[in-house]
């Protein structure tokens, strides 16, 4: 089975976030990046799935030059190979450019599966692995806790709300976005370290996949939202803020 | 032009967020000056119909196919997308559930156009429609721009704006039976389930305390539980800690787990992404403690503690001991 995991670089969970001078986006630059979480959960499911079936596990990214940090902890975790679409100006893309970029280089590829996260944490869209699947004329689920492989078709199982889940099969190649916590994560050992840095990632840029579109949705401003809600803070030290808490809870909300 | 909103039925039960969303689609209709029509798709829909007739609306369309019965994404954007090329709307709005986030991309593509999903707040300026929505999990939020020759497709946050909000009308009932073909629906649904019988419910708690990734190892756990045990609470919390399998599945609390409201909700190292608000907001009372004064659960708090939860839930508990013993 050959797969293609779609995956992001985002950054780090709980950086200090501060719009930039244009006011469109964030000031990147004192941030470090990590793969975006539900891609990574995409990419240990491609890595089982390759140890059950065998096939080959290519991870694709589009980024810019730090992506490449990224790319090389997926191909030591296991994954074969990379195609890095080498893009500065990702923020001047839509979902739908940057769908148009991946199914670009998914196409050539002629994978079975192409996997990736349900969203990412930055944009959080949750959109490029379904526009991705109608680009490529391809069938999609989403939000997928578990693949099983069938003869020339998958049966995945699809979180619905409420604790509720489904399975739904469908015929391949396929797209499926991956569900957070659907499996364990696993860690690069030093031989899979070791192992990335003879592994291929090639580089191709837009204007090598025939890329030309402009932005059908942007964003004009980004900015801290406005508090809505009066919160009420308690200041000092634990004991303090504590007690003042409580006695708020006892009398005010009358629940102790 | 019109504004369409596509209401969400599930084996003939409204989702709850199907309200709100044509409660925002009739202020919309008025900002924009245009006509609201709403579409309820699925099989043996005429009942739903007829009660979402009784709103303030122009027209409503049942949108109904025996294709149509168990939702599929392919099923649904090729009914959705030929209501949307016979009535050209100028805006689409859904509710942002995990059924719309599953087709409606789909359904944007075809028209060349971009979802704006998850939006909380919508303006119109001279005309022209400017959306908002979440960015970094409800950190930062960002006005959004559409154009291009579609309509606009927007789906719309859980509780953005307020069913009670909604007007009521009388409009007219139109069958649109669409040219479905069962060989073009690739997926192949089985019956919904649950995983087992759920043994806490949580949704009886007058008190719950509720941990979240601020606790970083399971080996932390019995700090927030001694609270719990103080408060006499239910403990509960957010998918990543149920995804690490520090607490089982059932003490979720959130869009994928369970829907509490209880009289207080003590958020203890949550940061409160939508997923996770959307199961708590209507909680009476929200305490939050967390060491970043920017968390967005400080949005929907009522009482807040910013600091180190290993030092304050201690020291919570420990007042709530003495309050209750004196």
């Amino acid at each position: 089975m050959k797969i293609i995991v779609a995956i992001k670089q985002v950054p780090l969970r709980d950086s200090p976030l501060h719009p930039d001078s244009s006011g469109k986006w964030i000031d990147e630059g004192d941030l470090s990046f990590e793969i975006n979480e539900p891609d990574a959960y995409a990419l240990e499911e491609a890595l089982q799935l390759k140890e059950k079936h065998g096939g080959e596990v290519v991870v694709l990214c589009a980024g810019p030059e730090r992506a490449a940090q990224t790319i090389r902890e997926a191909l030591a975790k296991g994954a074969d190979r990379a195609i890095h679409i080498a893009a500065d100006d990702m923020g001047s893309l839509d979902t739908l450019g940057v769908a148009k970029l991946l199914a670009a280089a998914v196409a050539p590829e002629k994978p079975d599966l192409i996997l990736t996260g349900l969203q990412s944490d930055d944009l959080g869209s949750g959109q490029t692995g379904v526009v991705m699947a109608e680009l490529l004329g391809a069938p999609h689920s989403t939000i997928i806790m578990q693949v099983e492989a069938r003869e020339g078709s998958i049966r995945v199982k699809r979180e619905l709300e409420n604790g509720w889940f489904q399975h739904i099969e469908m015929p391949l190649p396929a797209v499926l976005t991956m569900q957070s916590g659907s499996n364990k994560l696993r860690y690069a050992t030093l031989m899979g370290i070791k192992k990335a840095k003879s592994k291929e990632i090639r580089r191709v840029t837009p204007v090598d996949l025939g890329f030309a579109a402009a932005a059908v949705a942007t964003i004009e401003k980004v900015y801290v939202p406005q508090k809505s809600k009066q919160t009420q803070i308690f200041e000092g030290d634990a004991k303090t803020a504590a007690a003042q808490l409580v006695e708020k809870l006892k009398f005010e909300v009358r629940v102790l | 032009m019109s504004i369409l909103v596509v209401l969400e039925q599930q084996g003939g039960q409204w989702h709850r967020m199907s309200w709100e969303t044509l409660a925002a689609g009739q202020q919309l209709g008025v900002a924009l000056g245009q006509p609201v029509e709403a579409a309820v798709v699925g099989k043996g829909i005429g009942t739903l119909a007829n009660e979402a007739a009784t709103k303030k609306l122009t027209k409503v369309w049942a949108v109904e196919h025996d294709l149509l019965e168990s939702y599929t994404a392919d099923g649904y954007t090729a009914a959705v997308e030929e209501l949307v090329r016979k009535t050209q709307p100028s805006v689409v709005l859904f509710p942002h559930t995990y059924q719309v986030r599953d087709f409606a991309p789909k359904l944007a593509t075809r028209f060349s156009q971009v979802l704006v999903s998850d939006v909380i707040a919508a303006r119109v300026d001279a005309g022209a429609l400017t959306l908002v929505r979440q960015f970094f999990q409800g950190k930062l939020s960002g006005d959004v721009r559409v154009s291009g020759a579609g309509p606009v497709f927007a789906s719309l946050q859980a509780g953005a704006w307020r069913a009670d909000a909604l007007e009521s009308g009388s409009a007219a009932v139109e069958a649109f039976a669409p040219a479905l073909s069962a060989d073009k629906i690739r997926q192949k649904p089985e019956a919904p389930f649950r995983e087992a019988a759920r043994a806490v419910d949580l949704t009886a708690a007058e008190i719950i305390v509720s941990v979240g990734r601020g606790i970083k190892e399971q080996s932390n756990l019995p700090v927030v539980e001694d609270l719990a045990k103080a408060f006499g609470a239910e403990l509960a919390a957010s998918r990543p800690i149920c995804d690490a399998g520090w607490l089982p599945m059932e003490r979720q609390v959130g869009s994928s787990g369970q829907t509490v409201a209880p009289k207080v909700y003590i958020a203890v190292g949550i940061s409160g992404a939508i997923q996770h608000l959307v199961g708590m907001k209507g909680a009476k009372t929200i305490v939050a403690i967390n060491k970043d004064p920017n968390a967005p659960i400080f949005e929907v708090a009522d009482y807040g503690i910013v600091g180190d939860l290993f030092e304050i839930a201690p020291a919570l508990a420990a007042e709530v001991r003495k309050a209750k013993s004196a």
